[in-house]
C-alpha cells in the first residue's frame, strides 16, 4: 500500500514501529514524556535527551484535563504542561520541525476527546504529516476504535491496542488486527511509581505475547531500572512513565539532563539483564524473552 | 435548540466516532473507557438486562420503593403558583422522596443490582453530596460498604452532607485533584474502579458515563415519569410541557421517559449561572460543544483543544461540564428542547415557591421552576405545565441565607 502521508522515501509510521522491535536481542525501550513539560519549546530539547539516553521509541502524552487513566503523577505533569501554555497547534508546529531530524519513532499517547476537539481525521493527519508514527488512545477500547482504526490505516500510523490483566480471551484475539504492538498494562488500575511490580506482571506478558502474535511492550507502574529489567526478560519492550515524569518535575531546570539520566540507567539495567547478559538465564524459573 | 453540530463534529457522522450500534443514543453514547473497564461494563449490562426481566428483582426493587423511599411520590397541583403564571401548573413531589431528593430511586436500584452481583463494596461520586447521601442510604439499608469520592471544595462547601454521610456508615474521600470539585471525584472514582474493579460496584449519580449506566440511570428513574403520567390524567388530563431541571439529566429523563410518545414539549432546564454570555454556566447544552467526557461522547463545555472547562452553578447539583448522552440526543432530534436560568432567576423562583406554596425547593428544581416564572402571562390558554420537583431546599437554605445576608448578618433578617 503507498504511503499516503505522501513523503515517498519515508517508510510508513507503522513500518518504523516494527522496526524497533525486529531481530532485538534485548527489550526495547520506550520512555513515556508528558509533551509541553517543561514548556513546549523545550519539546524537541527533552526528545533529543530521550535518544541520548538510549530510548528505542517515545511515547509522547498530550495533555488532557480529565485524564483518568492516570495517577497522580501524570495528571499533575498534565496540568503544569496545560499552565505552562500547552496547545495542539503549538505541538504541531514543534513536531513538524522536529520529527523529520529525529532518529525514533515518537507513538502518541493521547485521550479521546483533545482527538476530537479539532475532528479525529484532522488529528490523524496532522499527525502523520508532522512523522508520527503511531497513536495510543488510552480511554478508547477497541472495541469503539473501528473508525479510528480506519483512519490510521489510510495514513499508514500504528494504532496501538491495549490489553489488562482481566482482557478475556476474546480481546486478545480480536487486537491481533492492531498494528505496531500491544500495550500490556501490567496491572488492573491507572499509571503511577509503584513499589513493587504486579505479582503477575511475567505470566501476564507471556500469555499476552502467546495470544497476540505482535510484539509487546508493557506498561503502567514500571519504574525502576531493575523492575525494568525483570519485565524486559519476558517482554519485547518497556515504557516508563511516571517515574521519569516526576523526576523531571522534580528538576525542571535540568530537565533535559535528569531524562537522559534516567533514561541511561534504565537502558544500562536492559541491556545487562537480555537473555545474553551477565545475569540472564538465572534459572530463576521465569520465561525467558523470545526475540520477535 | 435544533440539531447544532459543535465546530469539530458532524453529528449525523461524528469524525473517526460512529455509532457503534450498541449503548448509543443516535451518535451520542457509548463506552469511552480504558480498557480494564471494558469486562465490567459487559458484566454489569448482562446482569442488569437480567435483573430487569426477573420478576424477584422487581418485587424487592417495588418493594423498597413503596416502604422505604416512599413511592409513589404525590403531585400538588400548585393553585397559587398557578395564579401567579397564568397557567395551571403542577409538581411532581421528588422532595417528599426519603432523604429528600429523586437521587434514592437510584441507589436503591444500583445497590440491589450491586448486591445481586455478589460486590460488597460500592463506590460513587459526589458533588453537592445528594447522590453520596443517596448511595450512604442505599447501602446503609442493604448491609454494603460505601466509599464516596468529593471534591475538596465541595467537602468545604457541604460539611453537613458530609457528615450525614458518615452517619450513615459512609467513607468520604476527599479529592484534592485538578479543579477539586465533582468533574474530578468522578475521575477519582473511575480511577478507583479501574483498580478494585474485581469486586467493588462503581454507582454513577446520573444518567451519564459509558453504556449501560445513562440507560439504567435513566430506567431506574423512569417510575417518576409513569407515576406522574397517571396521576395527571386522574387530576384532569395530561400535561402541554413536562419541565425539569439538567444537571447530568438523570431527573429530568426520569419524568421524560413516560412522555416521550405523547404530544407533550418536554423542557430540559439548564443552570446559565451568571449568564450565557459569561464563561461562568453549567448549560452544556445550550453552550457547549460534542465531546467525550467520563465515557460517552456528549455536549461538553471545552475550549478549543478540548480541555475540559470549569462548570459554574448556585447549585452543586448542576455544577457539571457535562450532560447525559441521551439528552444531547433529544436536543438533536428537537423532541426535547433546552434552555437556561441564571443564578439570580433561580434564587428569585426558590423564594417565590416558598412563599407562594409553603414549598422550599432545591435550588436545582428551582431553576425549573424559574423557567416557567419567566413565562408569567404568557402562557397560551389551556397549558397544563408539569414540573418535576427534583428535591427539597433545606440543604441550600443556609448557602441562600448567607448569599443574601449582609456581612456578617446571617439570621438577621427583618423579618426575625
Ligand atoms: C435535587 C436535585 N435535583 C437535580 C439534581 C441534578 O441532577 P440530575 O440532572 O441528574 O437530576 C441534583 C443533583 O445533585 C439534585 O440534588
Amino acid at each position: 500500500m503507498p504511503n499516503a502521508g505522501g513523503d515517498w522515501g519515508r517508510p510508513t509510521g507503522v513500518r518504523r514501529v516494527e522496526a524497533v522491535f525486529r531481530g532485538r536481542q534485548r527489550a526495547a525501550l520506550m520512555p513515556y514524556l508528558t509533551a509541553g513539560l517543561p514548556d513546549l519549546a523545550s519539546l524537541p530539547r527533552m526528545l533529543a535527551a530521550l535518544a541520548a539516553g538510549g530510548a528505542d521509541a517515545v511515547e509522547l502524552g498530550v495533555p488532557f484535563s480529565d485524564p483518568l487513566a492516570d495517577g497522580p503523577a501524570l495528571q499533575a505533569a498534565a496540568t503544569a504542561a496545560l499552565t505552562a501554555g500547552f496547545t495542539l497547534d503549538g505541538l504541531w508546529a514543534v513536531l513538524e520541525r522536529t520529527l523529520a531530524q529525529y532518529p525514533l519513532p515518537v507513538v502518541l499517547l493521547t485521550y479521546v476527546n483533545p482527538m476530537l476537539a479539532h475532528g479525529a481525521a484532522r488529528f490523524v493527519d496532522r499527525a502523520a504529516a508532522c512523522g508520527v508514527a503511531g497513536l495510543i488512545v488510552p480511554d478508547l477500547p477497541w472495541a469503539e476504535s473501528g473508525p479510528l482504526r480506519r483512519l490510521t490505516r489510510d495514513r499508514g500510523l500504528a494504532l496501538v491496542p491495549m490489553a489488562t490483566p482481566n482482557s478475556p480471551p476474546g480481546h486478545l484475539q480480536r487486537i491481533r488486527s492492531g498494528a505496531g504492538f500491544v500495550y500490556g498494562v501490567s496491572v488492573t488500575g491507572v499509571t503511577g511509581v509503584r513499589d513493587q511490580l504486579a505479582p503477575d506482571v511475567l505470566a501476564f506478558a507471556s500469555r499476552l505475547k502467546d495470544a497476540v502474535r505482535l510484539p509487546v511492550a508493557m506498561g503502567f507502574g514500571i519504574s525502576t531500572p531493575e523492575q525494568a529489567a525483570r519485565v524486559g526478560r519476558v517482554a519485547d519492550g518497556v515504557i516508563v512513565g511516571s517515574a521519569l515524569v516526576t523526576a523531571v518535575m522534580q528538576d525542571p531546570a535540568h530537565a533535559a539532563e535528569v531524562a537522559t539520566a534516567r533514561v541511561r540507567a534504565l537502558r544500562a539495567a536492559l541491556d545487562a539483564d537480555g537473555p545474553d547478559g551477565p545475569d540472564g538465564g538465572d534459572g530463576d524459573g521465569e520465561e525467558g524473552r523470545r526475540p520477535t | 435548540m435544533g440539531a447544532r453540530p459543535g465546530p469539530a463534529i458532524d453529528l449525523k457522522h461524528p469524525e473517526g466516532l460512529r455509532p457503534s450500534g450498541r449503548g448509543r443514543f443516535g451518535p451520542f453514547g457509548g463506552q469511552f473507557v480504558p480498557e480494564t473497564l471494558m469486562p465490567a461494563l459487559e458484566a454489569l449490562d448482562q446482569a442488569y438486562r437480567a435483573a430487569r426481566r426477573d420478576p424477584v428483582f422487581r418485587r424487592e426493587l417495588g418493594e423498597i420503593l413503596g416502604r422505604y423511599v416512599g413511592r409513589p411520590t404525590p403531585i400538588t397541583a400548585a393553585e397559587r403558583l398557578s395564579e401567579a403564571v397564568g397557567a395551571a401548573v403542577y409538581l411532581k413531589r421528588e422532595d417528599l422522596c426519603h432523604t429528600g431528593a429523586h437521587k434514592i430511586n437510584n441507589t436503591v436500584g444500583q445497590l440491589l443490582l450491586a448486591r445481586r452481583m455478589g460486590k460488597e463494596r460500592v463506590i460513587a461520586e459526589t458533588g453537592a453530596g445528594q447522590h453520596g447521601v443517596a448511595t450512604a442510604t442505599a447501602a446503609a439499608l442493604l448491609g454494603l460498604r460505601a466509599e464516596i469520592y468529593m471534591g475538596a471544595e465541595d467537602v468545604d462547601r457541604q460539611a453537613l452532607n458530609v457528615y450525614r454521610m458518615r452517619l450513615l456508615g459512609a467513607e468520604v474521600h476527599t479529592v484534592t485533584s485538578g479543579s477539586r470539585t465533582l468533574k474530578d471525584a468522578t475521575n477519582e472514582a473511575i480511577r478507583d474502579w479501574v483498580t478494585h474493579v474485581r469486586h467493588t460496584y462503581y454507582a454513577i449519580g446520573s444518567v451519564v458515563g459509558p453504556h449501560p449506566y445513562p440507560a439504567m440511570v435513566r430506567d431506574f428513574q423512569a417510575v417518576i415519569g409513569r407515576e406522574a403520567r397517571r396521576q395527571m390524567l386522574a387530576l384532569g388530563g395530561p400535561p402541554t410541557h413536562v419541565v425539569a431541571c439538567v444537571g447530568g439529566g438523570s431527573n429530568a429523563m426520569g419524568i421524560f421517559h413516560a412522555f416521550r410518545r405523547d404530544p407533550v414539549a418536554l423542557v430540559g432546564v439548564e443552570a446559565a449561572g451568571e449568564g450565557l454570555h459569561t464563561a461562568r454556566h453549567a448549560a452544556s447544552l445550550s453552550a457547549g460543544t460534542p465531546g467525550v467526557l467520563h465515557g460517552a461522547l456528549s455536549y461538553l463545555l471545552q475550549d478549543a483543544d478540548g480541555q475540559i472547562r470549569l462548570a459554574h452553578s448556585v447549585s452543586a447539583g448542576l455544577d457539571y461540564p457535562g450532560v447525559g448522552p441521551e439528552h444531547a440526543h433529544l436536543a438533536a432530534t428537537g423532541r426535547a428542547r433546552y434552555e437556561a436560568v441564571t443564578d439570580d432567576a433561580a434564587l428569585a423562583a426558590f423564594h417565590e415557591l416558598s412563599r407562594l406554596e409553603g414549598i422550599i425547593p432545591a435550588l436545582e428544581s428551582a431553576h425549573a421552576v424559574a423557567w416557567v416564572w419567566s413565562r408569567r402571562g404568557q402562557w397560551p390558554k389551556g397549558a397544563r405545565i408539569l414540573i418535576n420537583l427534583s428535591g427539597r431546599g433545606d440543604k441550600d437554605v443556609d448557602q441562600v441565607a448567607r448569599r443574601e445576608a449582609p456581612a456578617g448578618a446571617v439570621g438577621g433578617g427583618t423579618d426575625a
